[in-house]
């Protein structure tokens, strides 16, 4: 119960609908069971005895008694209904909440998946245990206690051999309920596999198709579709075995009492009229008990779901904004500095560090260049200065006002990246140029998108700045993709513009289009850019040189290209067709040689 | 001013039955005729008699044995009714079981063939398909749309099969039992009929409308999940609560008005049958009174009339469901009529061995009918030469590789291959020989061996290492916490741009084309790794004719022949040397470089 007091507060401001659910199916159920007492009384008091003067009160009573109870049923419905669907608004408010304050290093690990069913199935398990399924599950045990109250109202010694059936269905339930569990959860299993054959099939349909897989994949699309059509199979045949066997239990206890109590009849020992009410009493009592094991799978399930949704909730947050930020200055210059910064991936304890011992001046309008082979710490950099990550020692500071004590979303709004893969919305492409900054009006974002040389073909797509893009940009090609975002970055006008390979797409004229526009907009404020193009840092202030997290190599394009090293190598496979400065370069090492 | 994310929805269907659509969704029931009617017989005799006789046999007991006045009280007959029924419960017991195998072994099987038909025929659709639509929705007629049949086609026919024939019987029964009461009590089925469908019409709409609420929010939340670093990156996270807000109250108020309707449903149909039972009783009791009707038929008849509304209700349910599944069936429908646009000609034969000369001879094509990609574009290039092709962004380059492997069709014109026009071959034996490397490399969830020797399954341990030790893959790989057999998951997001570059290296080499294709493959690998895939593409492209698409001028300057393209016309060609020698767009490209490196 646990898991419930959790999720306390998404319900208990509804208690009202809950109490409602419950007591209006308690109560519907309490009439329902008076309806057999009105026949018994037909049959013994006006039917045999022939006296019929009271038909007319017992119809109405008996129509009467329908209409309150549909009524008080609609309460529950109602209420189960309201209290679960406001239930489920609060969860998925709250989930969708959280799951915006999580910091990178959640995303680094959690799957899109397994996500999106806890704030939708999960969601949707709680909804009906807390709506309905409890409510029901109450139900059950009121209609078994007033059921066999009222029978041992009407005759106590049939009632007690009708008792005999309680165990057994109950136990046939729950062994029902146990076999089908695990099947339910490998239907889940061949599900997501089928999904997932699916969605990278079609994903990666160049792949596929340039590979001429389709046989191949047809096998993996064909295990999950097999799997899948087999545990359904599974789960028939354990309804096959059961539900024969309640049924027949069931039914084989009406018989029981036609004759049991038949012969009661006869004997004397109790009236027709009690025969039929206990009849129409014993049909009530079976159903619900049948569905016994869903209720109690219900709600096993349901507290499945609601320990993967209080586990999303109550997730730790790595990167929190301070309680009390320092407020910025009024005179914002714009220095970043690194001091001695360390950082290890939360997440990968057993691997080196990302970054070792970094240190960094950046005065605003610098551009800073970094160069590194995979995994080197590039990208480290910068996403610590976004507050990405927390460092693991040192700091980073801006304007002398450690990042960690700045407001998180205003240290946020004054840098911009763009990150090696464009992400674009799906929605308009002003919308997704205009993302950091919804204000922006028509021209700001044209204008925006010319830096990026990105107005061009814009125009030239059918529907211009209205084109939908969407599903990660479908229909664009890659460079087409990161022009945009870099529009995007360029439209919020930051103080701190990172661009994290985000120009690899694009061919070097472009590039070099671009990057003279950004000098013009970004005069006085600072730039980081990663790159492996050598083209692409030419001109920092300061290009530094990452190898396994450590700096290497640092300083301008010309002291680096003369000094042995990462950076000179990179410089001679990109430019090694260039006659006259390798020739500069031959000359100076024969002079060194020579 | 709030945002807007744009969601593609499906629309309220509220038309009239499409009796085509039905028809063809039960083709595919046809290979189980046998077992349908089977399950239909077995169900109908013994499930469904037991059903309509029990409660004639209490009469029986009832009004011959128990009842005081006219009963003969011998025990011996109730026994022997008691031993009729328990025998039938017997019986009903075997059919039960019998039906529900049979029903959802039908059903399953049904659901497989329809979606390994759908998926099959997907496998076949061409790029243009791929091109217009978004994989999810794809996805969804996949998955979704298959499983929302499945009722439809198991339990779905079987049971209103068997409620229909239920209705007649107890219909027929009643008649027989006491023709005034009878006619009395049905005066309601109308009434009942009535109330309910136009309740259940609008509940149906209602839930479509949560439906289409819902699914919404799934779109935006797999998004919001997928981009959720640059909604932090842009602080974007309050108005996209403020959207999300918005988006999941809209869909509670749908939901609440779906099931306060959706409620409202057993209490009308009680409220309604209570009519009936208000007849029953009164009209009944009369009916004694004047000795035309006894308690045990009384009794039996409150019983059947207590089935009668079950069957009907169920069928109104199965009638709403019909109309939700036809949708369903219908969006199948739509994707199996598209018809592969690059399809395989009916006298296509196998391309024998490649030998590598490639040609394309006067080629035209465009993505959309009025905007040309390549505009009459020739070039021979013998067996064995590598080429790069260089121009700028939308010049035409992948339009060529597109073409080559066949991903569309050229509009006039035609690409030879060993002299054979490619159109003449299968597309198997055509794609099967040529390899490519994409800008974009898609990574499988699987193990990172498995991705490599995705080109060629049946490679053995030993090859997939060699391959990946070729092309500098090896040293990272081993680093991974599980070596080859590292999981990777969700388009290999654990990898980096680089990692996931070299592992579709490796797998073009693994499986070892006859053409092989890199399409600006190198942009994300750093320099230090390029320099050593540089040294590994030399036996990479020995013995193969290669093409090489690449933004770098430092990867293509080996190249037998360039290619330079502009706005999808061939402007200049030959090698490095040469073209460098003469003044045009390749010089102007190579010294542009240079220009913005001093610039």
């Amino acid at each position: 119960m646990d898991i419930f007091r959790g999720l306390k507060q998404f319900f208990w401001p509804d208690k009202g609908f809950l109490t409602g659910s419950v007591l209006g199916l308690a109560v519907a159920t309490a009439i329902g069971l008076v309806y057999p007492l009105l026949l018994r009384t037909l049959i013994d008091d006006m039917i045999t005895p022939r006296e019929f003067d009271g038909i007319m009160g017992l119809a109405l009573l008996a129509v009467a008694l329908i209409v309150v109870k549909a009524g008080f049923q609609y309460v529950h419905g109602f209420c189960g209904g309201r209290l679960g669907n406001r239930l489920a608004y609060r969860m998925r408010n709250a989930s969708y909440d959280k799951l915006q304050k999580l910091s990178f290093s959640f995303y680094d690990q959690a799957r899109t998946g397994d996500l999106m069913s806890r704030l939708t199935a999960d969601i949707e398990g709680i909804r009906n245990f807390v709506g309905f399924g409890f409510a029901q599950l109450l139900n059950t045990m009121f209609l078994v206690l007033f059921g066999y109250g009222m029978m041992f109202y009407v005759d106590w010694p049939m009632a007690l051999m009708m008792l005999g059936i309680i165990p057994i269905i109950g136990y046939t339930a729950i062994r029902f309920e146990l076999q089908i569990h695990p099947i339910f959860r490998t239907i889940r299993i061949a599900i997501s596999k089928l999904t997932t054959s699916v969605q990278e099939n079609i994903m990666g349909v160049r792949t596929v198709k340039s590979y001429d897989s389709a046989s191949y994949e047809y096998g993996k699309f064909d295990e999950g579709n097999t799997q899948y059509k087999e545990n359904n199979l599974s789960i028939a045949g354990v309804w096959a075995t059961y539900f024969p066997i309640i049924e027949f239990v069931a039914s084989f206890s009406v018989a029981l009492l036609l004759l049991v109590g038949g012969w009661r009849v006869i004997a004397g020992h109790m009236q027709l009229g009690d025969l039929v009410a206990l009849n129409a009493m014993l049909g009530m009592i079976v159903a619900p008990l049948w569905t016994l094991g869903f209720q109690i799978n219900n709600y096993t399930m349901s507290k499945a779901a609601g320990e993967r949704l209080l586990e999303l909730l109550n997730r730790h947050v790595d990167v929190q904004a301070p309680a009390h930020p320092i407020l910025p200055k009024a005179e914002r210059a714009g220095v970043i500095r690194y001091h001695d910064v360390t950082f290890r991936y939360p997440n990968h304890e057993h691997q080196p560090s990302a970054l070792v011992n970094f240190d960094l001046t950046a005065a605003p309008g610098s551009v800073i260049g970094l160069l590194g082979g995979t995994g080197s710490g590039k990208s480290t950099v910068v996403q610590l200065l976004l507050r990405a990550y927390d460092v693991t020692s040192g700091a980073i500071t801006l304007d002398g006002a450690d990042i960690r004590q700045l407001d998180l979303s205003e240290l946020r709004r004054r840098t911009a990246i763009v990150f090696q893969e464009s992400f674009l919305f799906s929605t308009t492409i002003r919308e997704n140029i205009s993302y950091g900054r919804a204000d922006a009006t028509q021209e700001e974002i044209e204008q925006a998108a010319k830096l990026a040389d990105a107005h061009g073909f814009i125009m030239e797509l059918p529907g211009g700045y209205d084109t939908i893009v969407g599903e990660r940009g479908m229909g664009l090609s890659g460079g087409q993709k990161q022009r945009i975002a870099l529009a995007r970055a360029f439209l919020i006008r930051p103080e701190v513009l990172v661009l994290d390979d985000s120009t690899s797409a694009l061919d070097m004229e472009t590039e070099h289009r671009i990057q003279l526009a950004l000098r013009q907009v970004m005069k006085g404020r600072t730039v980081f850019i990663i790159a492996h193009r050598i083209s692409s840092l030419r001109h920092a202030d300061e290009i530094i040189v990452l190898d396994k997290g450590h700096a290497v190599q640092r300083g301008r394009h010309e002291e680096l290209v003369r000094l042995p090293g990462l950076y000179r190598e990179t410089y001679r496979t990109q430019f090694a067709d260039r006659p006259d400065e390798l020739g500069e370069e031959s000359a100076s090492g024969r002079k060194v040689s020579g | 001013m709030s945002r807007q994310f744009q969601y593609q929805d499906d629309v309220l269907i509220e038309k009239s039955f499409n009796w085509k659509q039905m028809a063809r969704l039960f083709d595919y029931l046809k290979p189980y005729k046998g077992a349908v009617t089977r399950v239909v017989f077995v169900m109908m005799v013994f499930g469904m008699l037991t059903r309509l006789a029990v409660p004639y046999l209490m009469s029986l007991a009832i009004d011959k044995v128990i009842d005081p006045d006219r009963g003969n009280g011998s025990m011996g007959y109730l026994t022997i009714v008691f031993c009729v029924m328990l025998a039938m419960y017997g019986l009903r017991w075997w059919a039960q079981n019998y039906t529900i195998r049979h029903t959802n072994d039908i059903g399953q099987k049904v659901i497989y063939d329809l979606r390994s038909a759908l998926f099959k025929h997907v496998q076949t659709l061409s790029f243009r398909f791929f091109d217009k639509r978004p994989a999810g929705s794809v996805l969804v007629r996949i998955t979704n749309d298959v499983n929302a049949l499945q009722d439809l086609l198991s339990n779905g026919v079987v049971n209103s099969v068997i409620d229909i024939a239920q209705l007649a019987g107890i219909v027929v029964i009643l008649l027989v039992l006491q023709p005034k009461l009878a006619l009395a009590v049905m005066i309601t089925v109308p009434l009942l009929i009535f109330v309910s469908s136009s309740l259940r019409k609008r509940t149906r709409m209602a839930w479509q409308t949560v439906r289409i609420k819902q699914s919404r929010i799934n779109s935006h939340l797999n998004e919001a999940i997928q981009g959720m670093r640059v909604t932090q990156a842009f602080s974007q996270e309050k108005e996209n609560m403020r959207f999300f807000d918005n988006l999941n109250g809209s869909s509670v108020r749908s939901w609440n008005f779906a099931s306060a309707l959706n409620q409202l449903f057993g209490p009308v149909i009680e409220v309604t049958s209570a009519v009936g039972t208000l007849i029953l009783l009164l009209y009944g009791t009369h009916l004694i009174q004047q000795e035309e009707l006894t308690v045990g038929v009384l009794v039996a008849f409150i019983t059947y009339v207590g089935n009668f509304w079950e069957p009907i209700n169920r069928l109104g349910q199965m009638y709403s469901q019909l109309l939700i599944s036809m949708s369903s069936a219908e969006r199948i429908f739509e994707y199996m009529d598209e018809k592969p646009i690059v399809a395989e000609q009916e006298d296509a034969r196998p391309l024998p061995d490649i030998k590598g000369r490639v040609q394309f001879d006067h080629v035209v094509f465009g993505y959309d009918p009025d905007r040309l990609a390549l505009k009459n574009v020739s070039f021979d290039i013998k067996p064995g030469m590598t080429v790069a092709l260089v121009g700028h962004t939308g010049s035409g380059k992948s339009t060529i590789v597109n073409l080559l492997c066949r991903f569309y069709d050229v509009n006039s014109g035609a690409v030879r291959i060993d002299g054979m026009d490619i159109r003449e071959a299968t597309l198997d034996s055509l794609r099967r020989q040529i390899g490519i490397v994409m800008q974009d490399t898609f990574i499988f969830s699987g193990s990172i061996r498995d991705n490599i020797r995705y080109g060629r399954p049946e490679a053995s341990d030993a090859e997939v290492e060699a391959a990946a030790r070729s092309v500098r893959a090896h040293d990272f790989i081993v680093k991974l916490p599980d070596g080859y057999d590292t999981q990777v998951q969700e388009r290999g997001s654990a990898l980096s741009m680089g990692q996931r570059q070299l592992l579709s290296f490796a797998r073009a080499l693994l499986a070892d084309p006859r053409i092989l294709i890199m399409d600006e493959a190198t942009a994300s690998i750093d320099t230090e790794t390029e320099v050593r895939i540089q040294e590994a593409l030399g036996t990479l492209l020995e013995h193969r004719t290669s093409f090489i698409v690449a933004h770098r001028l430092s990867t293509i300057r080996h190249a037998d022949l360039i290619l330079v393209l502009d706005h999808g016309v061939i402007v200049d060609q030959g090698n490095h040397e040469e073209l460098m020698r003469r003044p045009g767009h390749y010089r102007n490209l190579i010294e542009a470089q240079y220009r913005f490196l001093s610039a």
